[in-house]
């Protein structure tokens, strides 16, 4: 019999303990199947970050560090340096990356560092249990923006995709979302055409991929999506904003 | 027998480091220890297979030291005291994680931006942890050029050996002296096998993590025990002082890296005024030498510890004597270096 | 034997290499040497200074609170150091630059015309080893011909042409002492 699916080698067989509905089993598998594509499993490290991805290193079938929160680019910095032949990627999310860890991610695009980068984007703190991230679109409420997200008082939510293809040094960045299995697929696409950046050695490589957080958004997972595909996708919108072929 | 050279103290670490096989730096600028971030990036960048970056910060410096230790290659990173403050989350993560490497803190004049001329004020920060936990660095206190590249060559032998971040605790001074130095050929030493952590791709292995957490309070407390049960080693095995005239002093001085130099002239001088003061200086303050002030105690039965600071390492000393004796104090701080005249004055008062 | 000296003047005098090359002689002829620069934002153009022990044996203390010789290349030096030479210490200054005369009756005094002897070289930049090459003459604490021998070891490729002319001034100075 044929076998039409199967788990990446690059993934453990341990199974994943996100919330239901949350897209980190998603993004991982993706990862995963890139890592796979390239036959690059024997030679990655990656970082997982400080939230709820933080157990990221369980999942993956592959030498892992956990970082201190927002430090990945600084530590893969320090991985690709001393290892330049390893493939290393981080997985970070919005609070981690976008606002605790903005120099270290600027710096290290900048730098033009031969990493990847995947970004999960779901304008929530998760793992300390849904607090404002950078990325928490106006109006929204959290634990932390009670009354909504006030641009006034606590600015506007960060574009982090549109801001870091500003830099020279950057050679692939695209925003993908996992909503549907449409978007899932151009995502699939966009995380191998990062680690292909790398593989080739063109230099610093983002994946910005919108989630959801069913769990602190206060929604059922197809609401979340739905949720998603209605406020987060008109703001962030979705494609490609730079790729190798316009790095000179 | 190499030949001697005149070299800066900041210069010496860097070449000694690099001696001593480190070839991946991480640093980010500030007085005075920038010396030895250029003196790495006019090396490390002309050299194979070996890497310098200047950070955008303190904090990532030290993150990129993180990542280079994982996958098992000698790193280092360097700064002054405002600049180690900034590092110290780092330095809490890669001891939980167990990762070898080396910290150079070119101590000045403190708190705040306080002054770019020497201090010691750091010294809790350096041998108590200076960041969230339990745990320790490995502390080297120089006191000469020399020492500084015995110190800094040893300090990554150290640091593989009980797989845990070493501190060489020097000052703006002996940073910016130049002293003689000459890079003596060393003994190769038999260092455990870094295969079994390092992160360098899973091929023909099981997969390699690590992660300095645990969510399991009863799983963390174990790694607690473990950092701990090296610590104890240390204590035993790798406690380094030297002492000057010991028998017969009317009084003890206590004293470590620039300041115990000074306290070599005091003793010189008093001794032209007929008194005898001794010297314990710890050149590893963390483990700290405190059995051989225990002992010294128990014979003579007057102590003073100097140190830029206002009062540090005194509590370490005070904990060795543990009462027996009285133990006192002087310090200046803020970047100034106390004189000799002034410490032999104070000498003096107790000695009536 | 232990001579502290402290060299100090107007950043760009070149007085940290008069210091380097004191320290690095000494320690050629086998000597305990050290040498502490000050450093901070005096180095980007104010006056500078630095201190060079030289000791037939360790040295204890880097930190030299009262010299026993004070070279200063311009007024701000003599003003600031003049007050802690030791007794029976020696002064040696750059005449050119400073016109007051010394306030000290317990020192020793050499007035070197070191700038104007280094126009005539055609190298105002050379007035430090003018300077160097008086003191070591007067002071004997290293040959002259271990200065050189650093200065060959030291000044290389493009700045090897500037080793006769620096060779030249050190002589001028020494010189000027020998009279």
């Amino acid at each position: 019999m044929k076998k039409v699916f199967e788990r990446p080698k690059s993934l453990t067989k341990d199974p994943f303990t996100y919330c239901p509905g949350c897209h980190h089993g998603i993004a991982h598998r993706l990862v995963a199947e890139a890592l796979d594509d390239f036959g690059v499993r024997e030679k990655t490290i990656g970082v997982c970050p400080v939230g709820c991805s933080v157990f990221a290193y369980v999942f993956f079938d592959c030498d892992m560090i956990c970082a201190a929160h927002g430090r990945a680019p600084a530590v893969a910095t320090g991985i690709k340096k001393s290892k330049p032949d390893s493939i290393v990627f981080t997985y970070q999310g919005d609070g981690d990356l976008a606002s605790i860890g903005t120099a270290e991610i600027v710096h290290a695009a900048n730098r033009g560092e031969n990493i990847t980068v995947i970004f999960i984007n779901n304008a929530i703190y998760g793992m300390t249990g849904g607090q404002m991230a950078p990325t928490t679109l106006v109006g929204q409420v959290t634990q932390t923006s009670p009354y909504g997200r006030d641009p006034k008082t606590m600015g506007y939510p960060i574009k982090v995709a549109e801001m870091l293809s500003t830099l020279k040094g950057v050679a692939y960045i695209s925003r993908v979302a996992l909503s549907k299995p449409a978007y899932i697929l151009k995502a699939k696409k966009a995380i191998k055409k990062a680690f292909q950046t790398q593989v080739e050695g063109k230099g610093f490589s983002l994946v910005e991929v919108l989630s959801t957080c069913p769990t602190n958004w206060g929604l059922s997972p197809i609401e979340a999506n739905k949720w998603l595909e209605e406020n987060m996708i008109p703001y962030f919108p979705l494609g490609e904003f730079k790729t190798p072929e316009e790095v000179s | 027998m190499g030949e001697k050279i005149l070299m800066k103290g900041n210069e010496a670490i860097g070449e000694a480091a690099i001696r001593a096989g480190c070839r991946f730096y991480f640093g980010y600028p500030i007085t005075p220890q920038s010396e030895l971030t250029a003196y790495m990036a006019k090396k490390l960048l002309k050299m194979e297979d070996a890497a310098f970056v200047q950070a955008e910060s303190e904090i990532a410096a030290i993150n990129m030291v993180y990542g280079a230790a994982a996958t098992g290659v000698r790193t280092m990173t360097s700064s002054s005291s405002p600049g180690i403050s900034l590092k110290q989350e780092g330095i809490s993560y890669i001891a939980c994680a167990e990762l070898p490497c080396v910290i150079v803190n070119m101590q000045r004049g403190g708190p705040g931006l306080g002054s770019i001329q020497p201090g010691q004020a750091d010294y809790f920060q350096a041998t108590k942890g200076g960041g969230h936990g339990d745990y320790h660095l490995i502390v080297l206190a120089p006191s000469s050029v020399q020492e500084l590249v015995d110190l800094t060559m040893n300090a990554f032998d150290l640091a593989d050996k009980y797989t845990n971040p070493v501190m060489i605790l020097g000052d703006g001074l002996i940073g910016q002296m130049m002293e003689a130095v000459e890079f003596k050929e060393r003994k190769k030493i038999s260092l455990p096998d870094k295969e079994r952590w390092a992160l360098t791709g899973c091929k023909g292995r099981e997969k390699n993590y690590i992660v300095p957490f645990n969510l399991d309070p009863y799983e963390m407390e174990k790694t607690n025990f473990k950092i701990q049960k090296k610590y104890n080693e240390l204590k035993e095995k790798e406690v380094r002082y030297e002492t000057i005239n010991l028998d017969n002093a009317d009084l003890i001085v206590v004293a470590y890296g620039t300041v115990a130099r000074i306290i070599k002239t005091v003793i010189d001088n008093a001794k032209k005024e007929g008194i005898n003061i001794g010297l314990i200086r710890p050149i590893t303050l963390f483990p700290f030498p405190d059995k051989i002030i225990a002992e010294t105690s128990e014979k003579i039965n007057k102590f003073l510890v100097v140190e830029m600071s206002l009062g540090q390492m005194v509590e370490d000393v005070k904990l060795a004597v543990n009462g027996r004796v009285e133990v006192n104090f002087y310090g200046r701080v803020g970047g100034v270096i106390p004189t000799q005249s002034e410490i032999l004055n104070e000498i003096k008062k107790y000695l009536k | 034997m232990l001579e502290r000296i402290i060299i100090s003047g107007f950043g760009g005098q070149g007085v940290m290499l008069m210091g380097r090359l004191l320290a690095y002689a000494g320690m050629i002829e086998g000597k305990k040497v050290a040498w502490m620069p000050s450093y901070g934002p005096e180095m980007r153009g104010g006056t500078a200074n630095c201190t060079v022990l030289i000791s037939s044996n360790e040295i204890g203390s880097p930190i030299v609170s009262h010299p026993k010789i004070l070279i200063a290349m311009n007024q701000p030096s003599l003003d600031k150091f003049e007050p802690n030479v030791s007794e029976n210490g020696l002064i040696v200054l750059n005449d050119s630059l400073i016109e007051r005369e010394v306030k000290r009756n317990d020192v020793k005094v050499i007035r070197i015309p070191a700038d104007d002897i280094a126009n005539k070289l055609g190298n105002s930049r050379v007035a430090n080893m003018v300077v160097l090459g008086a003191y070591v003459k007067k002071s004997g604490v290293v040959k002259l011909e271990t200065i050189f021998k650093v200065l060959e070891k030291t000044l290389t490729g493009p700045k090897q042409k500037l080793i006769d002319i620096n060779k030249e001034a050190l002589k001028l100075g020494a010189e000027i002492v020998k009279e």
